[in-house]
């Protein structure tokens, strides 16, 4: 848990712009990147969660993750192409790949109801990092108005899986 | 006498008949955004509920009491038939946070 929270305030900490960005607020390309990949980091910890879990409430939710993240980012892709903006990698987004391996790899070694707990835990903690990030960097950083629309919409997406993720860990317990 | 006494209650009966034959309505609640649209406020038995799914998002229209449960891919419609009295509350079962009323009466 100290390190789950440890690695969730180094990832904060990067997506402060004025930590690991230097006062330079992220460009739209990086943000695009950014939120990409955030949506790819919870579809891949779902699929670790179907291929792991056998609880059906886990089960369901991570259906959902893939399936919402999925519809998002696809809009992304279709949205960064007609804007004719690269997707550019970045500190923030290299930090949150980073720490999601390393969470990744710990969840693979549990099992049953000790790894449904986990990936409930750190779906918690994910979204909340995540929901900060969009609502005090991303969301205000960002110039092109239906990058900003689309990011505004994935917020609202965030926190509701977040509420839900919520609901799944405290039955877990 | 007693045929104008029928007359009468007859006549009395008579509003109501209206409101018994009328045809049962279809009332479109629109999803979109993780938002339940506007509930329309006149809902009778009989009228149907046709929930719009314009969201990007597979959503349901679940109902607390159990009544319902309609499942809503993206871009898709789904019916729920009012058949009792009272107050119905729903949700969606994947985004919790979306909520919404019904009030239905005879």
């Amino acid at each position: 848990m100290h390190k789950l929270i440890a690695s969730i305030g180094a990832i904060a900490f990067a997506l402060v712009p004025g930590a690991a960005m230097a006062d330079t607020p992220p460009n739209d390309a990086q943000i695009a990147h950014i939120a990409y990949t955030a949506g790819n980091i919870d579809i891949a910890a779902a699929k670790q969660a179907l291929a792991k879990s056998k609880n059906k409430a886990v089960r369901s939710f991570a259906q959902e993750m893939v399936r919402d993240h999925a519809a998002v980012n696809d809009k992304a892709l279709a949205l960064v192409k007609e804007l004719h903006v690269t997707p550019q990698s970045n500190p923030t987004s290299s930090a949150l790949t980073a720490q999601a391996n390393k969470k990744r790899a710990e969840l693979a070694k549990l099992s049953g109801a000790a790894f449904d707990r986990a990936y409930a835990t750190n779906e918690v903690a994910f979204h909340q990092t995540v929901n900060s990030a969009l609502a005090d960097t991303l969301i205000p950083s960002a110039h092109n108005g239906q990058l900003k629309s689309l990011l505004r919409t994935g917020l609202g997406l965030f926190k509701e899986h977040q509420a839900h993720a919520e609901h799944l860990s405290a039955a877990l317990k | 006498m007693k045929q104008l006494l029928l007359v009468a209650a007859v006549a009395l009966a008579a509003p109501a008949a209206p409101r018994a034959t009328a045809p049962d309505r279809n009332h479109v609640i629109v999803i979109d955004n993780l938002r339940f649209g506007p509930v329309p406020a006149d809902l009778r038995v009989g009228d149907a509920i046709i929930w719009r799914n314009q969201d990007m998002f597979r959503h349901s229209a679940t109902a607390r009491n159990g009544s319902f449960d309609v499942d809503l891919p993206a871009g898709k419609t789904g019916n729920t038939r009012l058949t009792k009295p009272g107050t119905v509350i729903f949700y969606c079962r994947y985004h919790p946070g979306m909520t919404g009323r019904l009030n239905v009466r005879n």
